[in-house]
């Protein structure tokens, strides 16, 4: 008995070892003719559980994606297609000349999952919630809609928005994947009750939430695209262990994780379970960057943080830590490869962002002798303790070493963490950002002044950018705001160098090949509903 | 007997008040709260916003108001409401309670299964094979970490079978069969180690008995050698091993933390942990006191056991 166990020990051991360390990944797309099979049950990981059931307050991923199946919104992402917008309960919908009122006209024959039919009602309550939320109510996405002046319902199938200046981003805003449509007789009576319950439009109904462990939801057998949903119904099963979770996907336990899995979960999986799984990977609207307390001495010197900036090879980092990190994409303050990026050629002459690091770091060692700290100076670089935190942090430590700057890396949890963070007990540090989509009035909010935005922990004043901001988000014409973008990120990034972006991350989803009609889009908080997936087996 | 069952009992207050205090005052020396931990980087929120929040946790009232408000609730068995899921935390527990409870008794089960007959077998044929076979399983069983023969386990179910045990916990009473299939591989992972150090303490308190002069009496007088190991010597050994079964069994409620992890169980080892990481201050305190209270009662079973194993323990 012991020599057979021993043995099996020894053989599995050395199967694993054996395996081939450079996978090649399957990316086979599926077959446009393919024809969508009725049925089954998807089982899909979730790394993480939701605080409450209520979007509209919520902040984390781990709401949208087991919860998202039992609602709509207004508008939506096309999948196939993003950034395009598409009706979700919105039939088709109209903006004023002079972008002062959006006019959405809603589907017939709409129903909660309790058989009320929805109505504009709904919808103006919903976003009366989000948008002027009552006292003791929070709304985490409020400051998104400050150009709404009001919302009205003409008729029962009839939304009017009507905005106090025009907004570019308005549009894509009412798409959000946060913003679920609610029923205005709840939410009119209790605000917090769908902190605790679900009733929605989805295209499937809530069976029961049991904590720490799953979601279950069952086809809505009304819902309001006929012939969908294909699946019979989802659980969404809570994995906050990723070993378990990879264990998972591997036996099949579990079909997907829609948020991601690292690089080497991939391989693993890829080496495993070859052509069964299908990967696709895509830029992410996350990046991370270096907070600089300007607040505190030497970092309230631009040549200093400008100095910062320019030690870090962005190129070369991005080749080492997307081997075992999310890291990958170069980029400033926009996704790189979204609408509003900056081309390469012209990121390339941001401080920081020269191919040449020899020379750029040349001119930051300039800029410190200019700022009187020739021989460097130390300070402390707070960062989390989660991955890729500590790994990037390592990763900027060795770079400004190269400087002459001697760096502490101190590692906290994230409650002292975020503590540091909102009351300026920090010197530098490392911080993250992810959006549900690629907007300038999303990703440059942390740059603006403090009074504006409560997401500058940087603590600097600039009403140069404010200016900018205002003048972009403005802005209806795209290619002028993408150049009031560039311009915005040339002063934040380049000039003033307040906060230094570092690398943005990429998204990798591993589902097995059976899983049909999800396609991944650059942010894990939109297309969730599992309205358009089937099973093929 | 009776008196000394009262006050046993009657000293288990201030045991119980010590752990309330002390979990209090420690869980608020951890820096950030819940309200700073949700809504502290994502959310598009204000300090006002924030203060708002806090007031509605009541985390804004003094230290010492908290804590009367608290223990007022416990002392009429109101645990209060999950500050994460808002639910009450009698309900969190009791979800995950019925799993944890059959993994500990599985567990038990398993080690008391290998502990006793391995260690008496290792006593009675000490220094030969046998014995060295014995003491080498339990010390790799010591040596071992459980949430590790858990991740092997899984990992050769993976390269073998294809196949993981199930992620979503069935009651025994709907699917017996699924059920088992889910909590067997970590009821073995974690009952290895805990008959290890059974078995190696099984080992030594025989050793110790079958020197003890009653045993060569009964051995004297002509009594069968399986009679005198079982009636005369097992049963006096297993006051220590009793001991130790019991203290494990009470580790078992909350404190498989990682093993939980590993095979994605929804236990309440890792309901505690996730508590604290979260800053939830009624969940933890009330697993904490729940912890305690197992340990507290446990240990009363344990005398009472002592007992029936020794009549000659009589409590004044």
């Amino acid at each position: 008995m012991w020599k057979r166990t021993g043995m099996l020990l020894l053989v599995a051991l050395f199967l694993a070892s054996c395996a081939p360390t450079a996978p090649s990944q399957p990316t086979a797309p599926q077959p446009a003719e393919e024809q969508p099979r009725y049925g089954g049950e998807l089982v899909f990981a979730v790394d993480a559980e939701p605080p409450s059931l209520d979007a509209h307050r919520e902040t984390t991923f781990a709401v949208i994606i087991p919860l998202a199946p039992f609602y709509s919104t207004l508008l939506k992402f096309d999948q196939n297609n993003y950034p395009k917008v598409v009706g979700d309960l919105a039939e088709s919908w109209s903006v004023s000349s002079d972008g002062l009122v959006y006019e959405f006209k809603l589907r017939d024959g709409v129903k909660f999952h309790d058989g009320t039919p929805l109505t504009s009602r709904d919808v103006v309550a919903t976003y009366n919630k989000i948008i002027f939320p009552p006292q003791g109510v929070i709304s985490a996405r409020k400051a998104l809609y400050a150009a709404v002046e009001s919302i009205e319902a003409p008729d029962t199938r009839t939304v009017r928005f009507k905005l106090k200046y025009p907004s570019a981003s308005m549009l894509a805003n009412f798409a959000s994947g946060w913003n679920w449509i609610y029923k205005a007789e709840i939410v009119e009576k209790d605000p917090r009750w769908y902190e605790k319950n679900v009733l929605g439009t989805g295209a499937f109904k809530f069976v029961e939430y049991v904590p720490g462990s799953h979601v279950l939801g069952r086809k809505n057998e009304d819902y309001f695209i006929k012939g969908r949903p294909y699946l019979d119904g989802f659980r969404a099963v809570f994995m906050t262990d990723r070993s378990a979770m990879v264990a998972a996907l591997r036996s099949g336990q579990a079909l997907i994780n829609f948020r991601s899995v690292t690089p080497q979960e991939r391989d693993d999986l890829v080496r495993a379970l070859g052509n069964q799984v299908v990967v696709e990977e895509s830029p992410w609207i996350c990046s991370q960057m270096v907070v600089l307390n300007n607040e505190k001495p030497p970092f309230n010197d631009p040549r200093v943080r400008r100095a910062l900036t320019l030690a870090i090879d962005r190129w070369g980092g991005s080749q080492y830590l997307s081997q075992f990190t999310f890291l990958k994409h170069v980029g400033a303050l926009m996704r790189p490869g979204g609408p509003f990026a900056m081309p390469e050629s012209e990121l390339e002459k941001l401080p920081g962002f020269w191919r040449d690091i020899n020379k750029s770091r040349e001119e930051a060692r300039r800029l410190l002798r200019e700022a009187g700290v020739p021989e460097g100076f130390a300070f402390v670089l707070k960062n989390r303790n989660i991955e890729p935190y500590p790994s990037l942090g390592v990763f900027l430590i060795d770079q400004w070493r190269q400087i002459g700057l001697r760096v502490e890396h101190q590692l906290l949890e994230t409650g002292p963490w975020t503590q540091d963070l909102r009351t300026g007990n920090f010197e530098a540090m490392l911080y993250f950002n992810c959006d549900f989509m690629d907007d300038p009035d999303l990703q440059l909010l942390s740059f603006i002044s403090p009074e504006r935005s409560p997401v500058n922990y940087a603590r600097y004043r600039d009403p140069v950018l404010d200016d900018l901001y205002d003048r972009q988000s403005r802005e209806l014409d795209p290619e002028k705001r993408k150049q009031l973008v560039w311009q915005f990120e040339r002063r934040a990034v380049g000039e003033m160098a307040y906060q230094l972006p570092t690398l943005w991350w990429n998204r990798i989803v591993v589902r097995w090949a059976k899983v049909k009609g999800w396609r991944i889009t650059p942010s894990h908080y939109i297309n969730q509903d599992l309205v358009d997936v089937w099973i093929a087996q | 007997m009776q008196r000394y069952l009262i006050s046993r009992l009657l000293m288990t207050i201030p045991t119980l008040f010590g752990v309330a205090v002390i979990t209090f005052i420690l869980l608020r020396l951890i820096p950030g709260d819940i309200v700073m931990l949700r809504y502290g980087t994502g959310a598009l929120v204000s300090e006002d916003v924030l203060r708002a929040e806090r007031a509605r946790y009541g985390l804004d009232k003094p230290l010492h108001e908290q804590f009367v408000n608290w223990l007022w609730g416990l002392v009429r068995g109101d645990l209060g409401l999950s500050m994460w899921t808002g639910k009450p935390v009698a309900y969190e527990v009791a979800i995950r309670l019925e799993l944890t409870l059959q993994l500990a008794i599985m567990a038990t089960i398993i080690a008391v299964t290998l502990a006793i007959p391995l260690g008496t077998l290792a006593a009675v044929k000490q220094n030969t094979w046998v014995d060295y076979a014995v003491r080498v399983f339990s010390i790799a069983g010591l040596a071992m970490p459980s949430f590790w023969l858990g991740i092997l386990m899984i990992l050769l179910l993976l390269i073998f079978f294809r196949w993981s045990p199930p992620v979503v916990f069935t009651p025994f009473w709907k699917d017996p069969l699924a059920n088992l299939t889910q909590l067997i591989w970590p009821a073995l992972a974690v009952g290895y180690r805990y008959s290890a150090v059974s078995t190696r303490m099984m080992r030594s308190a025989l050793l110790e008995v079958l020197r003890e002069d009653y045993i060569r009496t009964a051995r004297a007088k002509g009594l069968v050698e399986y009679l005198v190991i079982i009636r005369h010597g097992v049963r006096n050994a297993l006051l220590p091993v009793v001991t130790v079964i019991g203290l494990e069994f009470a580790f078992l409620i909350g404190g498989l933390v990682v093993t939980e992890q590993v095979f994605n169980l929804n236990g309440l080892g890792k309901l505690i942990v996730e508590a604290i990481s979260r800053r939830d201050y009624t969940m933890t305190q009330a697993l904490i006191m729940l912890s305690a209270a197992v340990f507290v009662f446990v240990n009363f079973l344990l005398d009472l056991c002592y007992m029936w194993l020794d009549p000659r323990i009589r409590y004044r």
